[in-house]
């Protein structure tokens, strides 16, 4: 826009005119990205999706050719830090996904409105976009006494879920709080909290668990859609194969020493020092399925057994009380050291997997992706 | 009379609403409300107690260290245990660019906007801007290139005509009052700093696995092994890579955010008259050495009085739930202290959804803490006033350094924009002085002290029978404590009174308003369907909560419906 008119681009502002649709290839070369980075990009998301090297350009060639979908991000029973993984997204950056990519129109942390325009702003996408926008839902919904637990704008987080997510495209539950109730649903839980997929059960939900989110995730599941057109396989608790298919323990750096039957006794003892691993400090790894060993956070700088703390179960339903005490090692797994044991609970939990997965799919009236498939699955 | 209603209060952590009386274009009287309730500290009652750091940091994932501080100290502090020097370090290092980034990210992404019109920033000429800049700081990136590229990037955003999270701002507000090229230059610095801000966070996950909720937290000390000769341990390049982020949060401080700060309130000196609120400050000191002596000095300053800085004493440390959703067993009249204290949910307000809240009645989940009966402002100002009045010697000359520039007074602090000022002082302060204690902690390393972790008392078995603590921590937000009670190796009772229940609170037993409620009394609203200023005073908090701001007819009959084109 080279009008320097005062009255034209205000107009411009308030009244959101001028509708032509951007590929996000576009989008990116007027904000000046290069194709060299544009291009680096394309093969981070590849390789987070757990796509072969190939993909690369199949990827770079959907983005130059999708939309800029908009987005609206909702936060109920919430602490943010799903909203501050996404501000510590490196590849792409927040100001890419938030300013580039996609069109956030509404997103109570960041968003310029407050009040009833802030409101009026989701209502408009939800509206005008009715079917097409993709919704992210942080934090879970307290059921009990009619939604009086969270209210936004004098409406109960139940209302507005099953307003915003009912119309959307797909759903992306972001942490375990969205995913399957998280915190607030822990015993006793005081206000009948719940994941958007139970208090929205026509929704098409993904389930982007762990806490918070590890923000690489996110973006790979929104490229994954961009570029498909489509959402990616799921496991029976409604979470990406791509990222939770296998478990940590599988992945972890520190697999050889449990193998080596080495192990950390003490915090701050010889084999904590040295990297050994932390099964008897309580780690949950073996139980955990993510891919935080692999994919890490914070551009990749490290991950929770990398500063010397077990895994806490975090990407798993109601881990706050199947998983704690924090340091107690995990029940059930009495062999320690004894490779054959700790997988049998990986075993059972794919099994369940497998079987929920089945019955998922069989019910999703969307398209879904048939790739990967078994190679990308534990059991 | 009109009353206005906020609701969501956006660019803030959480939900909150704020209601306001409107007289003659000034606030005469306004509510805070908290529409959000999780009940974690119900949750954690019988709980291990070396776990409650895990929970109650997901009280916030904004200032997502700060309860699991408070948490392990309160949980020493009953079991008395001392942690190594290089724990105190770590945590200190940890608290220190927690605090510098959190700050950084207030005033630019969540406080700038009610400044900064973004579009007015279209207008700017780069080459002024430049010059702009030039005369404020050296900051490299501060170059008539630089900001043309960000103007056509913004000319590129707003041609798409889909302006995602800038439409339907205030923009054009009469309230925002600096020239095109401030604006262009604050909105250049807003998106340098959300590139800045995820890389010096990564000082977290070097120390703690991530960011947010790093998990490297122990009752007793930290999990991350120091050891040279180690690559699973902090090693010489680990402490490196600290240093040159450390170096690089303090320039972006000193030459980007301090200069933008005094750039903008130079245009906003009324606000120094605005917003004063309580006039009661409370903080409790941070930093501790290894000796136990904190860096920042704890006290209490009552009616801006700051020739006197009273002790604290945690016995006069009361919640009260007169206007909030919560019964206590014996009645509302009398106060709990936290390690008494009581989390039973009340709902009484109006079933949703809902216009307005019962404001006579209870109107929120936030209790309403109180100091020897007082309400107290919690937060960078109450820090960097009980820093100044105690004559602390950093402080004192950063205060004075920004009194001068901006040629005001010392009475300028209590204030919307004294305490957005205040924020940019203590962001200062702590952004130079952190590198310090990394410079301990290597030395220390160098003497061969590898300690991590006070073992002695890390078997529940060598535990009393039953035990209580509390642990305290100014986190960016303020004064935040945890009272804990510990029996038979569990929790028996948990409570955090935190710095955003201290500054959102509603009304007590005697009437008296919480500090976002008695600060906006006075504050100018030029239009009430587009409350700006509302947004100004509550955001110079910096609130950690979510809320939301309407407004009604004097009569209290009529509602003024904002109009959204």
């Amino acid at each position: 826009m080279n009008n320097q008119d005062d009255g034209a681009e205000n107009s411009l502002l308030e009244h959101n005119c001028a509708m032509r649709e951007y590929s996000v290839g576009e989008i990116l070369r007027e904000r000046g990205v290069s194709r060299r980075d544009f291009l680096k990009f394309c093969s981070a998301m590849t390789a987070a999706m757990a796509l072969p090297v190939t993909f690369a350009p199949k990827v770079a060639q959907a983005l130059d050719e999708v939309k800029r979908p908009p987005l609206v991000w909702l936060e109920f029973q919430d602490c943010a830090g799903d909203t501050e993984a996404l501000l510590r997204s490196a590849n792409p950056t927040v100001g890419e996904i938030v300013l580039d990519i996609l069109s956030v129109d509404y997103h109570e942390t960041i968003m310029a409105a407050a009040g009833h325009q802030a409101e009026a702003a989701l209502e408009k996408t939800i509206t005008d976009y009715r079917g097409k926008y993709l919704c992210v839902v942080e934090g879970s919904i307290p059921m009990r006494d009619g939604g009086v637990y969270g209210c936004v704008g004098g409406k109960s987080h139940l209302y507005r879920a099953r307003q915003v997510c009912g119309g959307a495209l797909a759903t992306i539950a972001v942490g375990t709080c969205a995913s399957f109730g998280g915190i607030p649903a822990a015993v006793p839980n005081p206000t009948g909290a719940v994941g958007v997929k139970e208090a929205v059960p026509g929704a098409t939900v993904i389930n982007l668990p762990g806490c918070p989110v590890n923000a690489d995730n996110l973006t790979a599941t929104v490229v994954h859609y961009l570029v498909f057109g489509k959402i990616p396989a799921l496991d029976g608790h409604g979470r990406p194969l791509f990222a939770y298919g296998k478990r940590i323990h599988d992945n972890c750096e520190r697999r050889p020493h449990f193998d080596a039957g080495q192990y950390v006794e003490q915090w701050g003892d010889d084999g904590h020092r040295k990297g050994f691993c932390l099964y008897r400090m309580g780690c949950k790894g073996p139980a955990t399925f993510h891919n935080c060993p692999t994919q890490r956070y914070n551009d990749k700088t490290s991950w929770p057994v990398g500063s010397g703390h077990g895994c806490a179960g975090c990407s798993e339903p109601a881990f706050w009380d199947t998983m704690g005490p924090l340091y107690k090692r995990l029940p059930n797994v009495p062999g320690f050291g004894i490779e054959h044991t700790a997988d049998k609970i990986g075993i059972g939990l794919a099994a369940g997997a497998a079987a929920a997965f089945a019955v998922h799919g069989a019910l999703n009236a969307i398209r879904r992706d048939k790739e990967p498939s078994d190679e990308n699955r534990e059991g | 009379m009109a009353k206005i209603v906020v609701d969501p209060i956006t660019r803030i952590e959480g939900h909150l609403r704020i209601e306001a009386e409107i007289t003659d274009g000034r606030i005469t009287d306004a509510w805070s409300s908290s529409t959000m309730f999780r009940g974690i500290e119900k949750i954690l009652k019988g709980r291990d107690p070396r776990d409650a750091w895990f929970w109650t940091q997901r009280f916030c994932g904004v200032c997502t260290t700060v309860h699991s501080i408070a948490s392990i100290r309160a949980v020493e502090d009953a079991l008395r245990i001392k942690i190594p020097p290089n724990a105190q370090l770590i945590r200190n290092i940890i608290i220190g660019i927690q605090n510098v980034q959190d700050h950084v990210i207030h005033f630019y992404h969540l406080h700038a906007l009610d400044w900064v019109d973004v579009t007015s920033a279209l207008k700017a000429d780069p080459a002024k801007t430049q010059a702009l800049a030039a005369s404020l700081s050296d900051w490299p990136n501060n170059s008539a290139t630089y900001f043309q590229s960000v103007q056509d990037k913004l000319k590129a955003f707003v041609a798409s005509g889909r302006l995602g999270p800038f439409a339907n701002a205030y923009w054009g507000h009469p309230a925002y009052k600096l020239p095109p090229e401030a604006n262009l230059m604050a909105t250049a610095h807003y998106l340098e700093a959300l590139e800045w801000q995820k890389d010096v966070i990564r000082i977290h996950a070097i120390l703690g696995s991530k960011n947010p909720h790093p998990q490297t937290f122990l009752v007793g000390g930290m999990s991350i092994p120091i050891d040279p000769d180690s690559q699973n341990a902090l090693n010489a390049d680990k402490l490196m890579e600290i240093k040159r982020l450390l170096k690089k949060a303090q320039d972006f401080v000193e030459k980007v955010y301090i200069p933008d700060l005094l750039a903008v309130a130079s245009f906003y000196k009324d606000w120094a008259a605005i917003g004063g609120g309580v006039g009661n400050f409370l903080s409790y000191g941070e930093f501790p050495d290894a000796a136990g002596n904190q860096w920042l000095p704890q006290g209490a300053i009552l009616g801006k009085d700051i020739s006197k800085v009273l002790p604290v004493d945690q016995k006069k440390v009361a919640e009260y739930v007169d206007h909030s959703w919560f019964e206590y067993k014996n009645g509302p009249e009398k106060g709990l202290h936290p390690w008494d204290g009581e989390s039973e949910a009340s709902y009484s307000g109006p079933k949703p959804p809902y216009e307005y809240l019962d404001t006579d009645k209870k109107y929120s989940w936030v209790k309403a803490p109180r100091y020897d009966e007082k309400a107290m402002e919690v937060g960078p100002l109450a820090r960097v006033l009980v820093a100044y009045a105690s004559g602390h010697k950093e402080a004192k000359a950063a205060v004075d350094m920004v009194l001068n520039k901006l040629g005001v007074g010392p009475e300028a602090l209590f204030s919307t924009l004294g305490r957005t000022g205040a924020r940019g002082i203590d962001c200062l302060l702590v952004a130079r002085q952190t590198p310090k204690w990394l410079d301990e902690l290597i030395a220390n390393i160098a003497k061969g002290d590898y300690r991590i972790h006070a073992n002695e008392k890390w078997d529940p078995s060598e535990w009393p029978a039953e035990a209580s603590g509390y642990g305290w921590h100014e986190a960016p937000r303020g004064a935040l404590g945890h009272w804990i009670k510990i029996k038979d190796q569990k929790i028996l009772n948990y409570q955090a009174v935190v710095p955003s229940t201290w500054n959102a609170s509603p009304r007590d037993a005697k009437g008296q308003r919480g500090p976002y409620e008695a600060a906006l009394i006075g504050t100018p609203v030029a239009d009430p369907a587009k409350p700006l200023e509302i947004l100004r005073t509550v955001h110079s908090f910096d609130p950690c909560l979510a809320c939301a701001v309407h407004v009604v007819d004097a009569t209290g009959n009529e509602v003024i419906k904002v109009t959204v084109s």
